[in-house]
């Protein structure tokens, strides 16, 4: 890594060690043991098990509730960056324009990041709730609410919650990215071309480039694993498997279905998706995007 | 002139972004200090009420759960007690493997390096039924250490400070060496206090990460006595107020690690990218 290394036998795997203990016991075990479980399979009481080849994934594939759930998570993740990377990005570009109360506003739109997803969940039931809910009034109102029968409906309900807190996130980024480029470029830009819009489409976004990417991986990531409290605590994949994500169904048909195989399999589907974005995100973006 | 009105442009989407940003959180406050036989019949609501010390305390000091066994307090305790667990031991098992990697001549590097980092590629989320066999075939269900330990198992720490350690200038080593430090003192004496920022943004967010967990807490613990309170929530049961004023006592500590250390966190963060 370095040219001027230390030179010893044995201090660098002390230094290593916990980190390796740590991961290797709580990490590579259950990881191996998810391995074992997708490639067997258990009979119905847990008595037995047997190899099982490529079973449980073959089942999964014929599976309809699975490419529901697939379907869901692509849509799912794929909302919510646009509408998150958006918001945050225009609250951004006014946040770092004005004079006056720059710091209030930071403060004040930075703070649900914080907030955990599944206590977003909790308060979003609220606004959805049909006794008192806000939202579910002024839906309701509008074209006859009702999330637990209407896919459309439950996902306005699900989008609405796993948005919410993400634009924080996206807000913060976005602003830590405007601020970092450098005034004389700005400056010189102002020059050469007075319109505002046409600047910030030509100059400012193609800087903001490598910000962007990094929110769109982000975002993605939250959508798929992050939003597991927000499910459970609002829908609850209703209706029906509708709104599940694929990290939820895994959980329900592991956990609560105790089929071990298939939520074994579903875990290594997902790990391959996982990989796929890393490498993509790695290769394409790493390698392509440098502005400076 | 122009300027005027951009101006003013620019504050009203602001202000715009902070209604949504806030409003929900100020009904379900304002919610919270009325008493639940109004907001049964009222719904939710704008404006304070009047019962926020008795809807408070009596959600702080009152026994819930199944079983009656455990208090608000004793669930910011547990979560305190799980968040602090979890940044202290990713930052200081972090912080020595970065070391190890960056600075010394290791055999098989690049095996560890691959072992360490292709963790990353596998959240909780995706081992969650087997983490729970492999805890409960350790018996540490229930217990601190089944919920700190998994969480820690994490990579994402180990990427920052490596990262960082990468970005020091070799000539502090050559220097240092010519002095004749040794790698602990090195590590000690110079890395350390090098890190702070780093240090502080990493605990920041690793504290964040373990108080808001969900699902891990929901799975590790039968026993009420080891109850979050991200999972409390949703397992506590109580009048309406008194779920709205949990709602609300729920995200009062990271918010505040949050709004008090944004620019350390900030900071921290963008010394990576």
């Amino acid at each position: 890594m370095k040219k001027v290394q230390f030179k010893s036998n044995y201090s660098q795997y002390f230094f290593l060690a916990p980190q390796l203990l740590i991961l290797l016991i709580f990490l590579y075990w259950p990881i191996i043991q998810t391995f074992k479980d997708a490639f067997t399979m258990q009979d119905a009481f847990g008595f037995g098990s047997q190899f099982a080849g490529f079973d449980n994934f073959l089942f999964i594939f014929s599976d309809p509730s699975y490419f529901t759930a697939f379907k869901f998570t692509i849509i799912y993740s794929f909302v919510i960056t646009f509408i998150t990377g958006s918001i945050g990005l225009l609250l951004a570009v006014q946040a770092n324009k004005v004079m006056h109360g720059k710091s209030t506003y930071k403060t004040l739109l930075i703070w649900p990041y914080a907030i955990a997803p599944a206590v977003v969940g909790v308060m979003a039931n609220y606004f959805f709730s049909e006794r008192y809910g806000l939202l579910h009034h002024l839906f309701n109102n509008l074209w006859g609410f009702n999330w637990y029968e209407n896919v459309f409906d439950a996902y306005i309900y699900v989008i609405i919650a796993g948005s919410w807190k993400q634009i924080s996130a996206n807000f913060i980024f976005f602003l830590a990215g405007l601020q970092a480029i450098q005034k004389t470029v700005i400056e010189a830009s102002i020059i050469d071309c007075k319109s505002n819009i046409r600047r910030f489409w030509t100059i400012t976004f193609p800087l903001l480039m490598p910000t962007t990417f990094f929110l769109i991986i982000i975002n993605i990531t939250y959508a798929f694993f992050d939003t597991f409290g927000i499910i459970d605590t609002t829908t609850i994949g209703a209706p029906g498997s509708e709104t599940k994500t694929l990290v939820y169904k895994a959980y329900i048909d592991g956990f609560k279905g105790l089929d071990l195989g298939s939520a074994g399999a579903q875990s290594i589907m997902m790990m391959i998706i996982v990989l796929v974005i890393t490498i993509f995100q790695f290769r394409y973006i790493e390698g392509k995007i440098h502005y400076n | 002139m122009t300027k005027y009105i951009s101006s003013t442009i620019n504050h009203f989407i602001l202000s715009i972004g902070l209604l949504i940003m806030v409003v929900p959180i100020w009904i379900i406050f304002a919610s919270s200090t009325h008493s639940s036989l109004f907001i049964n019949t009222n719904g939710l609501q704008f404006f304070l009420g009047d019962n926020f010390i008795d809807n408070y305390s009596r959600v702080l000091f009152k026994q819930s759960g199944f079983f009656n066994e455990i208090t608000a307090l004793k669930m910011f305790l547990n979560s305190f007690v799980m968040a602090t667990g979890i940044a202290t031991l990713s930052v200081i098992t972090s912080l020595m493997a970065a070391y190890g990697l960056v600075y010394f001549k290791v055999k098989y590097a690049t095996f560890i390096f691959w072992l360490i980092f292709i963790t990353l590629l596998v959240p909780l989320e995706l081992r969650i039924m087997p983490s729970y066999i492999v805890m409960s075939k350790l018996n540490l269900v229930n217990t601190f250490a089944g919920l700190i330990l998994p969480i820690s198992a994490s990579a994402i720490a180990t990427f920052f400070f490596r990262q960082f350690y990468k970005s020091i200038p070799d000539e502090l080593l050559e220097a240092a060496k010519l002095d004749g430090t040794n790698s602990w003192s090195f590590f000690i004496d110079f890395l350390i206090p090098l890190s702070k920022t780093m240090i502080a943004a990493v605990f920041i967010f690793m504290f964040v990460f373990g108080y808001n967990q969900y699902l891990w807490p929901l799975i590790m613990t039968t026993s009420e006595q080891y109850w979050t309170v991200v999972m409390g929530l949703k397992t506590m049961y109580g009048s309406i107020s008194d779920r709205f004023a949990f709602v609300i006592m729920s995200m009062i500590p990271p918010v505040i690690i949050i709004i008090f250390l944004q620019k350390l966190f900030i900071q921290g963060i963008f010394q990576n990218k």
